[in-house]
């Protein structure tokens, strides 16, 4: 019996990418609070987590399974899951919608990026936290 | 597009805030100068600030590109004129005993210095958290 670390691990590996991706748009926005006509992004999360879902399971479809694949000459051979070509956000980031755009036309709400950027930054622990236990699992069963 | 993008954009942020305070400074400095010409009186300083798109793939709409970084694109002088006094006692009144003071309304660089030392924190805050964020990344499944 093989344990695949890719789905035993689920969705949070992805789920932290997303995170970390989500992290640096909102980053991004903060530092550009002062710059006139700067329009603040944020991801669309639920599209991007649901994409990389997707990706992450072989047989679904719209699975990317780009690259080369090894062949399994023997029932005993590991079966190898697509290559994983990382979580790409581009397309499901958005313009925010102004609350009360500024006459620079900068749309960035420091107080409601901060905000976002906190919440974002507990779910990434939590993600993290889901992660170590995982491990810790694991741990215990070869350990024992 | 990572956590250690952030490093890169959010001192780029700080950067230009200090540029900020820096103009401040010196506009809050020279708020008492005077000179013996309209034109040779302090003008007030401000930067301009510009988003400045990291990635190679930049493009324009929302999907360009995620990390946009900030730079100073230059530094422009306000054109709102001073005020001339009358002060003949001053050494650098000209012919009709006026001197020219600068133009720097400090009401409005106090507010702008609080907005830029605010944004500084906020950015300062940000590499922080995200500098947490990855060490705490580094020592998964370690414990």
């Amino acid at each position: 019996m093989s344990v695949n670390l890719d789905s035993y691990l689920g969705i949070q590996p992805d789920a932290l990418e997303v995170y970390s991706q989500r992290a640096d748009v909102l980053a991004a926005n903060l530092a550009n609070a002062d710059t006139p006509g700067y329009q603040a992004k944020d991801i669309d999360f639920r599209a991007a987590l649901a994409a990389a879902g997707q990706n992450q399971d072989p047989g679904a479809p719209g699975a990317s399974g780009g690259g080369l694949q090894p062949e399994t000459t023997s029932p005993d051979d590991l079966t190898a899951s697509p290559a994983q070509g990382g979580v790409s956000t581009e397309q499901y980031l958005k313009y925010r919608v102004p609350l009360a755009p500024s006459l620079d036309g900068n749309t960035v709400d420091s107080q409601m990026e901060e905000g976002a950027f906190a919440q974002n930054n507990v779910r990434y622990e939590a993600s993290l936290t889901f992660l170590e236990e995982r491990f810790g699992d694991l741990n215990t069963v070869i350990s024992d | 597009m990572a956590l250690s993008n952030i490093f890169d954009i959010a001192g780029s942020g700080m950067s230009a805030e200090s540029v900020r305070l820096n103009t401040v400074a010196s506009n809050l400095a020279n708020a008492d100068s005077v000179s013996n010409s309209p034109q040779s009186a302090y003008k007030a300083r401000y930067p301009v600030f510009q988003a400045v798109q990291d990635s190679l793939t930049a493009g324009t709409g929302p999907n360009g590109a995620a990390d946009a970084s900030v730079k100073v694109q230059g530094i422009v002088q306000s054109t709102t004129p001073g005020t001339a006094s009358y002060d003949p006692g001053n050494p650098l009144a000209d012919a009709n005993g006026y001197v020219y003071s600068s133009n720097v309304n400090v009401v409005e660089q106090m507010a702008d210095m609080i907005s830029a030392s605010r944004s500084y924190q906020n950015d300062a805050d940000v590499l922080n958290t995200s500098k947490q964020l990855m060490l705490d990344t580094l020592k998964l499944g370690q414990s």
